[in-house]
Parts: C-alpha cells; sequence; structure tokens
C-alpha cells in the first residue's frame, strides 16, 4: 500500500510586499492507517501545510504524492477531482450547506463525482450518517441539529467517496468539552476501522487521542513523535458524565 | 455533471430564496408580459383592418379608366370613357384567372318610392357582382343573366335604403321610380356595414348593368368600373397581370403605349392600411423590448449579490471536488431556469391581460405562436447573457478564502 501523504521539502512563500516564507522545507510521511495530529501556534505554517495537503493549495517547491501521486503539479480542475475522490475535510465551522437536509449535504460530494458508481448517492449517504449516528436525523435540517450533530454530518460528509483520508481543521474549535470528547471518540472510532486521519489542532487535550503528533513552528516541522499515553475519549467521556452527573 | 443535476441544484436554490427569487423574476414576467400584450393588440388591429377591407370583397381587383389629359390639363382618375361593357364579357371568356366580373354604371338621382323619396346610390352591376362583394341577399332574389340581356326593370335594395323609404318593412313586389321610370323590386340586401373609408355600403340600389346604360344614362358603351375576382388569393398578381394583358389587346394598345386603365387590387388598399398600424406595433414592441432589458438587468443585479451572499457555499462545494466549470454552470443555470421561468409567467400573465382587454376593452387581441416562441427564446437568452458575469464571477473563487468567508 502507498503512502498516503509524503512530502519531500515541501516550500510555499507568499509573494507579498515582503514575500513571506509560510512554509520553508517541509518533509512529512504519515502511512495508512495513521491518526496524526499537526500542531503549532497561528503562524506556525500549520493551515497553509493542511491547505497544501488538502490539495486546495499548491506548493511553491517541493513535491507532494497524496495516495501514492504526485499532485504538487496538478491543473485546478485535477485538483478538484483529487479532493472529490481522495479527501474528506471536517473544517472548524462545520461547513454544511444551510436549509438543506443532512442527507442532501453528505450527498454533495458525490454529485461532483465523475466515476459512475454503482452504489446510489442516497444509500451510501445514509450509510455514512449510521456510521456516525445520526441514522435518526437523516432529513434534519442544518439549523435543528446541534452544534456536534452538525460536526458529525460533516464527518459522514468526509466519508461519503471512501476517501484516503480524512483531513480535520480544529474540528473541536466549535465545540464545548463535552461534544468534543464524543467527535474525537469517534474518531478513535473509525480510526480503528482502519481510516487515515490528520487533525490540525493548537489543543495538547486533544492531541493526546491522536496516535503521533507533529509540532511546527515558523514553517518547519520541530517535533515528530509517537503519543505515549494515548486517552481513550469514550472512555473520558464517561468519567467526565459522572463527575458533571448526567 | 450531468444536466438534471444541474437543474435540481438551481430549483433548490431558487426555492430556498422564493421571495428573492419571484422578485427577481417580476423584471423578465413584465418585460415578456409586456411584449406580448402589445404584439397582440397590434396583430389585432391589423386583423380589424383586414377584415373591413375583406368585406369589400373577395381577391377582389378594381379596374378603372386613367386619367387622360385634355389640352394639357390632366383630369384625373377615371376621367377617360376607356371601359366598355364589351371588355366585361372578353375578360368573362379570356381570363382564366377571373372567377367572377362585372361592370359598375354609376347613376345617380332621386329615388322614390313607399310614400316618399331617397337621395341613393344606383348602381347598374352584373349578377355576379354579389359574389365579388362576398354579399348576400336577405330577401327575395338577384337579377339573373336573362334580366341583364332583356334590360329588366328590376331592383335590389340596399339595407339602408330599405330602412330610409319603408321604415324596414319588407319592399319586395313594390316599386320604385328612379328617374321617373318604374323598377320593381326583386331583393333585398343583407346589411355590410361600412366600407373601408367609412362610407354607409348599404345605402345602395342595385339594377342590372345594361337596364342602368340603356334606361338610366343613355350612353349604353360605357362601364365606370370593372370589378373582378381572382380565382384564389395567391393567383391575384397573376389575375391582375392577365387581365392587363387582356385589356391591352382589347384595347388595341401597342408596345410602349401607356394603359389606359388602371388594376388596383385589394391586397395593395391592405397594405396601405396595415402598414400604419404595424409601425405603431413595432413601436410599441420596442419599447416593451426595453423593460425586458431591464428585467435582466435586475437578474444580474440579484445573481451578483447572490455570490456573495453563498461565497461560503461555492467554497464548500468546490472544496468536496466541485470543477470551476461545475460552479459556473450551476449559477449560468440559475439564471436561466430564473430568466425563463419568469418568461414562462409573463407568457401566462399576458394571456390574461390580453383576456381583460378583449372583454373589458373590446379590442381584438390576437396572441401569436411565435411570439410566444420567441419570447420564451429571448428570456432563455437574457438568463445567459446577465447571468454569464455572475457565474463567471463564482467560478474564479479561491476556495481558501471561500470557506474562511463569514
Amino acid at each position: 500500500m502507498p503512502e498516503v501523504i509524503q512530502t519531500f521539502d515541501l516550500k510555499k512563500t507568499y509573494e507579498l510586499a515582503e514575500p513571506v516564507h509560510a512554509l520553508r522545507g517541509v518533509n512529512l510521511t504519515i502511512s495508512p492507517g495513521e491518526f496524526v495530529s499537526i500542531m503549532g501556534a497561528s503562524g506556525s505554517g500549520k493551515s497553509t501545510f493542511m491547505n497544501i495537503i488538502g490539495c486546495l493549495d499548491k506548493p511553491s517547491e517541493g513535491t507532494y504524492h497524496l495516495d501514492g501521486l504526485p499532485v504538487d503539479s496538478l491543473s485546478r480542475n485535477e485538483l478538484a477531482e483529487i479532493r472529490n475522490e481522495k479527501i474528506g475535510f471536517v473544517f472548524q465551522g462545520f461547513n454544511l450547506l444551510s436549509r438543506t437536509s443532512a442527507l442532501e449535504n453528505v450527498e454533495l460530494p458525490l454529485v461532483y463525482q465523475r466515476k459512475n458508481s454503482k452504489v446510489k448517492p442516497k444509500v451510501k449517504a445514509a450509510e455514512c450518517l449510521k456510521r456516525v449516528g445520526l441514522a435518526d436525523r437523516m432529513d434534519h435540517h442544518t439549523q435543528q441539529l446541534s452544534g456536534g450533530q452538525q460536526q458529525r454530518v460533516a464527518v459522514a460528509r468526509a466519508l461519503v467517496n471512501d476517501p484516503a483520508l480524512i483531513l480535520a481543521d480544529e474540528p473541536t474549535g466549535n465545540l464545548d468539552s463535552r461534544t468534543s470528547l464524543d467527535l474525537m471518540g469517534l474518531f478513535q472510532e473509525l480510526n480503528d476501522q482502519g481510516i487515515t486521519i490528520v487533525l490540525v489542532t493548537h489543543e495538547p487535550e486533544i492531541a493526546k487521542f491522536t496516535k503521533r503528533v507533529v509540532e511546527m513552528r515558523d514553517g518547519l516541522v520541530v517535533r515528530d513523535s509517537e503519543i505515549e499515553d494515548r486517552g481513550d475519549a469514550r472512555k473520558e467521556l464517561e468519567e467526565f458524565s459522572g463527575v458533571i452527573g448526567l | 455533471m450531468k444536466i438534471f443535476k444541474l437543474l435540481a441544484i438551481a430549483q433548490s436554490s431558487l426555492l430556498k430564496n422564493r421571495t428573492r427569487s419571484i422578485l427577481t423574476m417580476l423584471g423578465i414576467i413584465i418585460g415578456v408580459g409586456a411584449v406580448i400584450v402589445m404584439r397582440a393588440i397590434g396583430d389585432g388591429a391589423q386583423q380589424n383592418i383586414e377584415e373591413r377591407i375583406n368585406s369589400l370583397g373577395t381577391n377582389l381587383l378594381m379596374v378603372r379608366s386613367s386619367s387622360n389629359s385634355y389640352g394639357g390639363v390632366r383630369r384625373g382618375a377615371g376621367s377617360s370613357r376607356t371601359l366598355f361593357i364589351k371588355d366585361v364579357d372578353i375578360i368573362r371568356e379570356q381570363c382564366s384567372l377571373v372567377s367572377a366580373v362585372s361592370g359598375i354604371v354609376n347613376v345617380s338621382g332621386q329615388i322614390i318610392g313607399g310614400g316618399t323619396n331617397w337621395a341613393s346610390q344606383v348602381q347598374g352591376v352584373g349578377p355576379e357582382y354579389l359574389e365579388i362583394k362576398s354579399w348576400e341577399i336577405e330577401d327575395g332574389v338577384m337579377f339573373t343573366e336573362r334580366d341583364m340581356r332583356a334590360k329588366t326593370k328590376v331592383a335590389v335594395l340596399g339595407a339602408s335604403v330599405v330602412e330610409n323609404m319603408y321604415g324596414g318593412v319588407n319592399p319586395i313586389g313594390q316599386t320604385v321610380r328612379i328617374q321617373q321610370t318604374p323598377f320593381k323590386i326583386i331583393g333585398v340586401l343583407e346589411a355590410k356595414g361600412q366600407g373601408s373609408g367609412g362610407q354607409d355600403q348599404d345605402d345602395v340600389v342595385l339594377v342590372p348593368l345594361t337596364s342602368a346604360a340603356f334606361r338610366l344614362r343613355g350612353d349604353s358603351r360605357y362601364v365606370s368600373q370593372i370589378y373582378a375576382s381572382a380565382v384564389t388569393v395567391e393567383m391575384m398578381d397573376a389575375a391582375k397581370e392577365e387581365m392587363t394583358q387582356t385589356l391591352r389587346q382589347a384595347h388595341k394598345l401597342i408596345n410602349g403605349q401607356d394603359d389606359d386603365f388602371s388594376i388596383r387590387s385589394q391586397s395593395e388598399l391592405t397594405e396601405a392600411f396595415t402598414s400604419t398600424t404595424e409601425t405603431m406595433t413595432t413601436f410599441l414592441t420596442i419599447v416593451a423590448a426595453v423593460s425586458l432589458l431591464v428585467g435582466g438587468v435586475g437578474i444580474m443585479n440579484i445573481m451578483l449579490v447572490s455570490v456573495t451572499e453563498r461565497t461560503r457555499e461555492i467554497g464548500i462545494r468546490v472544496a468536496v471536488g466541485a470543477r470551476s466549470t461545475d460552479v459556473l454552470f450551476q449559477f449560468l443555470i440559475e439564471a436561466v431556469v430564473l430568466s425563463v421561468a419568469g418568461g414562462a409567467i409573463g407568457i401566462a400573465v399576458a394571456y390574461g391581460v390580453c383576456d381583460i382587454v378583449q372583454n373589458k376593452l373590446d379590442m381584438t387581441t390576437i396572441v401569436k405562436t411565435w411570439i410566444i416562441a420567441v419570447s420564451l427564446g429571448v428570456s432563455a437568452l437574457i438568463g445567459i447573457v446577465f447571468g454569464l458575469y455572475p457565474a463567471f464571477m463564482a467560478s474564479r473563487l479561491d476556495p481558501i478564502d471561500a470557506l474562511r468567508h463569514e
């Protein structure tokens, strides 16, 4: 199986009045089945790095292979196709379509799929919603769902095209502690099923539920280590609920 | 992307903004509605005029003698005596494209009868005259070829004459005196109404042409005019040409010599009258078309607002794999759906307005099929033209910026 992410000396420079070197040569490899958190303060280059590995942006220099494919030189439309087939996004602000049902939101990536799939979009979307525990909320519109539920819909949308990689950008940023634990529990569960997840966060207590931490500073990777005492989000959620008496 | 997927996306996003969609369509609705109503009223007026002119007679060709000049003084149309009774017979025998022909001799004079008198127009005509003028006998009979040969003293009265002299009572069998000569009334004509010039066509007394020429006027050889019917409307021009040649031969005119008669067809009359209405209709249609253009600008305006407002939505779509062309087509199709739907509603509204105009204002309206087709086509075109720029703006958005957009 090819590596999910392989970057070689990835650089990104923004040509402003004064050139800004957001990435100064990042080398990183992420293998299938990993659960990696990327940490760093704002300005560390982690957002730029995430945009590039998410195929939303292109590097200025260096090469990037996603799922074995060199993608750094692809056109805008080809990148759209790669995002559609290989990446599932989960954003901080959920980014669901308003006034649209959960099912239709999850279906969205399939609408733009180029390959003919034998599976019906509706069936596949419903399956994914079931997987994130929202089987009974399929027809609810975005506004009728809580923050935690909206983020679960976003996770289901990320799953719907069977991506090589789920890319989560501060997914717990807009959630309270309890819902954050709940979501991390879901991510751990999906990772246990073999799905590769890359999670961008600045909270160490969220990062500890992943398996590996990559820390960035000033456009470079400064730490890359395995998590030693990995937390179990489900267990902590139970304990947490016990403490506040739920 | 399949077109029906795009249509579904457009439909759902338009339905989510129902009020705005309807307000945007309003410009197109009014524009298309105005164009169709204007055309319908114009075409209705035109048909009215055509019908009125057709009531003069079907496929009518009118022969008059041309002007002549006498000592340098030109004396106007019909001033020369160049049409003869025998010309009528020659046309009947030799012109295959003429289905009916009649000479006309006009006689003026006071008519006395029914205990009163009345100044009417007395016309000596042939039996085929009624067929040429598409006129029917209301009561009694028309005189025949035998009456022509025998120069019988019989008369057929127009409806206005009957009204004025007999108070509407059936006068058949009674006698009228025209220039002291008694004529027996054998028929009454149905009312025909006003002619194209507003004159009363029913104020007429018809007598056999020969009777008028020999008994009333005295100069038996000439006719004032000849009316003829072409076999079909399409053959009007050919029939006119055929009659011209026949008459030239009969009058022994050599090549290069001017016709001593002129033939006018009813279609020439129609054209003269309808061109004014045509100009008016065109003018009003252009005014209405301008309002349609304004409607298009309205669509562009709203689509631009919509693109800005839905920047985040565009970002989401692009992030999950929409290509820039997908986004372009999504917004373009939304604009086209808006304008075509507006056009369709405009057509429906126009039908309603035409109905009101027809019933309450008593004006004829005609909605032609091609106007409907053109309206829909123009609506779609407006959607494309005015939707292209906003759609292009949408497709150019950077996904990273779009996703961050609040």
